[in-house]
């Protein structure tokens, strides 16, 4: 568990300084997360010594977001009077992307499938 | 009465009692949801906030307090987000045969995101500042609120805007894709991740391996593709 979570947090440490020290717009854990992708395809044998306390972390996902939920309470008057326009457009846009992106996904899967079939 | 005074004055200074209630809340979420088999709008992260809520109010706790404590759980989002690379591995040949299909849905799915939030705002009439700050509501919060920053919007309204639209995104992906009939796991998955970020990359591995795993592809690729998109939409749209 310890290895797991000391490779997580050097993984992401390493990605935010290279991060901050070459500008770049993306976040720090994100290149952290593409570094532990490089470090699995040199060494496949992490994947076994990482399994258990990462299944642990993602079947938790929803644990992390917490904090940032009460967020929204305590700082719910920012959506002032505009809270049921924005409520919609976030239904509605949200609803329109998920169809856009399974829509092209699927579409896009069958046209290379039948391709090379 | 006075020993429970200074009991108060001691727990509300240290960052254990809430740190201790964000975990307890979220415990009792997860297996209230669990104990229903995860129905779609029994949303951890949504159950979690309404137990705590009244908890703040009794106390007057004000979210500064509240943060103090529940920044340790906070701030795991970042090896979590690095801890994704498992099940990208997991699935490489899979993920390998569908690059076709997950660049194009990237790119729809992400254009859709902000175009359709700019667009739909601009017919409600919201002022420019509003709909800046909705823009980038479907990506990762730290990188939606500095696209926030970046092109003018007002980073504390996106911040509130990227943790609804996560829960929206969350509760409404399983009967859409129900409705729909699609059994494509990758499909659904990658939908839910672009559209919703983290929090519907969580509902993603609650219902499937799979779906996680592309929910969490989707959910990296959107936060680089938004960050390039939305300065230049938001010059086009507005």
């Amino acid at each position: 568990m310890l290895q797991t979570l000391g490779l997580l947090l050097a993984c992401q440490l390493i990605g935010e300084v290279v991060v901050r020290g070459l500008g770049l717009s993306l976040p720090g854990p994100v290149l952290g997360l593409a570094l532990l992708l490089l470090l699995l395809r040199l060494r496949p044998a992490v994947a076994e010594t990482l399994r258990p306390t990462i299944g642990v972390i993602l079947a938790n996902l929803s644990l992390m977001f917490v904090p940032a939920g009460v967020g929204v309470i305590g700082n719910i008057e920012v959506l002032s009077k505009d809270w049921l326009a924005l409520l919609i457009i976030l239904a509605l846009s949200t609803l329109l992307a998920m169809l856009a992106a399974v829509g092209t996904f699927i579409a896009v899967r069958r046209l290379s499938e039948g391709r090379m079939t | 009465m006075t020993d429970v005074a200074t009991l108060w004055s001691y727990l509300s200074a240290t960052p254990l009692m809430w740190l201790t209630a964000t975990v307890l809340a979220y415990l009792a979420a997860d297996s209230f949801a669990r104990r229903l088999e995860n129905p779609p709008w029994a949303n951890p992260v949504l159950i979690s906030v309404v137990l705590i809520a009244p908890l703040l109010w009794l106390t007057k706790t004000d979210y500064a307090t509240y943060f103090d404590g529940a920044k340790f759980i906070h701030f795991l989002l970042g090896p979590a987000t690095v801890a994704l690379a498992l099940p990208l591995w997991d699935n490489r040949d899979t993920i390998r045969e569908s690059v076709a299909p997950i660049l194009l849905a990237l790119i729809a799915g992400s254009v859709m995101a902000a175009g359709s939030a700019i667009l739909l705002a601009r017919a409600f009439g919201l002022p420019t500042e509003v709909i800046l700050s909705l823009a980038p509501k479907s990506t990762t919060a730290p990188v939606a609120l500095g696209i926030s920053e970046a092109v003018g919007g007002l980073p504390s309204l996106t911040a509130v805007l990227v943790i609804l639209t996560g829960i929206i995104g969350a509760m409404t992906v399983t009967p859409v894709m129900s409705l729909l009939r699609i059994r494509d796991w990758r499909a659904r998955g990658f939908a839910v991740g672009v559209a919703a970020h983290g929090i519907g990359t969580a509902r993603a591995f609650q219902v499937n391996p799979v779906a996680g795993a592309y929910a969490g592809i989707a959910m990296a690729l959107n936060a680089l593709l938004t960050s390039l998109i939305v300065p230049v939409l938001v010059r086009w749209l507005i």
